[in-house]
């Protein structure tokens, strides 16, 4: 796929020989980095389906324990029950760079460290099927923050992962092809000039020589 | 929602008009809020406003199952992230 429009000169050559080697060192480089993101994501896929199977359990549970609380309870009760938390959470967020991809860390913490903190209600007027459902959802709640924080992480690779396998075809199936493809017709048009020139010279020596001495060889 | 004895803060939402409103709200104060739980029956009608949100590092919105149990669409956003990734689905399901 010669490209026409290219001047085939020795300057132009070496040009092309210098991007020639930086596009095969930048594919090696984005090869080995897909390959390394792959894996990353393979693993965090994998917990991630384990983590969602959990959570999904887990909450189904909670809310089928809430549910018989709210059959127990009336819906005031209820409402009055929950409706000023004693537990407050903060969530810390940070970053942490999987080759070059910043991926969101949480650390949660809660203020009042005494699991029993999460009943914001006295223990009399309420079902004890209420607690047990928010003691439920406080044991899944651990693994629904890891969830957001592999979720989060896996989408932002798939994203990475996208974009640095199109870099890498189109270096290796169309950059490095073309190159190759430049470098070859410029070496045969400048032999092809090498090879004019040469028997050029040897018809001019030829004239020139006849010229002087009448000679012929 | 039990989720507020726990500390969470929670928007409840009548349908999926006014669930937009209000994610559309939360996520305009960018750092406010980094991790968003969303019922998979609302999100169902809100993929389009989730979707923005999938390449950007806050907030992760993460889909829950909602009183009717599971609708499978938590499983949904693995199986397009990995088909978004490898180009073909792997898991084998």
């Amino acid at each position: 796929m010669a490209n026409t429009a290219i001047t085939p000169t020795r300057m132009v050559l070496n040009q092309l020989k210098g991007r020639l080697k930086t596009a095969r060192r930048g594919h090696k480089l984005l090869k080995d980095k897909r390959d390394e993101l792959m894996r990353q994501f393979m693993d965090v896929v994998r917990r991630n389906k384990e983590l969602r199977t959990k959570v999904e359990q887990g909450l189904t549970a909670a809310f089928a324990s809430q549910q018989v609380a709210s059959a127990i309870m009336s819906p005031e009760m209820m409402e009055q029950a929950l409706l000023y938390p004693r537990q407050s959470v903060e969530l810390d967020l940070t970053y942490k760079n999987i080759m070059s991809v910043n991926v969101p860390r949480y650390r949660f913490q809660t203020k009042n460290n005494d699991p029993s903190e999460i009943f914001p209600y006295g223990f009399a007027q309420t079902s004890g099927e209420l607690d047990d459902a928010l003691e439920k959802l406080a044991q899944v709640f651990q693994d629904m923050l890891e969830l957001a924080e592999v979720e989060k992480t896996m989408q932002l690779l798939a994203e990475e992962i996208e974009k640095t396998r199109r870099r890498v075809n189109a270096l290796e199936y169309v950059m490095i092809p073309e190159l190759e493809g430049n470098i070859k017709y410029i070496s045969m048009k400048l032999e092809e000039n090498e090879n004019a020139t040469k028997v050029r010279l040897l018809k001019v020596k030829e004239m020139v020589l006849q010229d002087a001495h009448h000679y012929k060889q | 929602m039990g989720f507020k004895a726990l500390g969470l803060e929670t928007y409840p939402a009548a349908g999926a008009a006014e669930a937009g409103q209000i994610l559309r709200s939360l996520t305009r104060e960018h750092d406010d809020y980094a991790i968003i739980y969303i019922e998979e029956n609302l999100a169902a009608q809100l993929s389009h406003e989730i979707d923005k949100f999938k390449d950007s590092p806050t907030p992760a919105i993460i889909l829950i199952p909602g009183r009717e149990g599971s609708l499978g669409l938590g499983q949904n956003a693995l199986r397009s992230a990995v088909e978004r990734a490898v180009g073909t689905n792997i898991l084998g399901d």
